[in-house]
C-alpha cells in the first residue's frame, strides 16, 4: 500500500473498531475515536434477521482510500482506518468499521464523521435485507455523484 | 461486431445484476461511443428496459459522466444507488 497509515478494504471476515484502534494508536496521539456500524434488528418496521452486503470490490477499495486521504487532509488527524464487510451479516454483526487517531480529540471526531458520511453516499456497496417472512428486499440508497473524475 | 466497432464488457451490481439475471453483459458500440449511447443500448435488452433515466456508471472504477467517451478495454460498471455502512 502505498501509505502505511491508511488501512482501507472490503473484507468478509468479522471486523472491529477496537482492533482498528489498537492498529493504528500511537504514542503521539491523544485521541482515538472509534465508529461501528451494525446490522439492526428493525428498520422501516419490519423484522429484520440478516443483511446481505454486496461490493464492487476493486472500486470500493480505492474509493475508500480515497475517501481516508481526503478525510486526513481536511483534518488534522494523523491516521484513519475504515473495513466494511461484505457477505451476509446477522444482527448484531458490524457492518463497517472506523477508528481515527489524532493528537487531539476534535480531530479524531471530524475525521470519523467525515469518512462515514463519504462511505454513505459514494462507497460502491449494496444491501439486501432478509424478512422474518422470508421475503428480502435490495434497500433504497444514495444515487452518487455522476461525475468525480478530475475532483478530489 | 460490425467493423470499427468496440467490445464493452459492463458489470453489474445489486438490484441491476438481478434485473439482468448476469453479473456481466458485452455489448459493441462504434468507436467514440458514450456511456450515454452504452446506456441507449443497454436499455434495449428488454431485462434492463427499467434502468432509471441517468443511472450511476463507473468507467476504470470512477464515477463518470454521461457524456464520457469509451475505449477499447475500459472496465464499465452499471451502479445501483449505494446503501453501504
Amino acid at each position: 500500500m502505498a501509505d502505511p497509515d491508511l488501512i482501507a478494504r472490503v473484507v468478509d471476515r468479522t471486523i472491529s473498531s477496537a482492533d482498528l484502534a489498537n492498529e493504528i494508536a500511537s504514542d503521539q496521539d491523544g485521541a482515538v475515536v472509534c465508529f461501528e456500524g451494525r446490522v439492526r434488528t428493525r428498520n422501516r418496521g419490519r423484522q429484520v434477521v440478516r443483511l446481505h452486503y454486496e461490493a464492487y470490490s476493486e472500486m470500493a477499495d480505492e474509493t475508500r482510500r480515497e475517501i481516508a486521504v481526503e478525510a486526513l487532509r481536511r483534518h488534522g488527524a494523523r491516521t484513519v482506518a475504515v473495513l466494511h464487510r461484505i457477505g451476509t451479516l446477522e444482527i448484531g454483526e458490524v457492518s463497517v468499521a472506523i477508528a481515527a487517531s489524532a493528537a487531539h480529540r476534535s480531530d479524531a471526531f471530524e475525521v470519523v464523521r467525515y469518512v462515514i458520511e463519504q462511505v454513505k453516499d459514494r462507497l460502491p456497496v449494496w444491501k439486501r435485507e432478509e424478512y422474518a417472512d422470508g421475503s428480502s428486499e435490495w434497500l433504497d440508497g444514495v444515487s452518487p455523484p455522476a461525475e468525480r473524475e478530475g475532483s478530489e | 461486431m460490425t467493423p470499427g466497432e468496440i467490445p464493452i464488457h459492463v458489470l453489474l451490481f445489486g438490484y441491476y445484476r438481478e434485473l439482468l439475471g448476469a453479473p456481466s453483459v458485452e455489448v459493441s458500440l462504434p468507436a467514440g461511443a458514450r456511456v450515454e449511447d452504452l446506456l441507449g443500448r443497454l436499455r434495449q435488452l428488454p431485462e434492463l428496459a427499467v434502468l432509471p433515466d441517468r443511472p450511476a456508471v463507473a468507467v476504470n472504477r470512477r464515477y463518470a459522466d454521461s457524456s464520457r467517451s469509451l475505449s477499447r478495454g475500459d472496465e464499465v460498471a452499471l451502479l445501483p444507488p449505494v446503501a453501504g455502512g
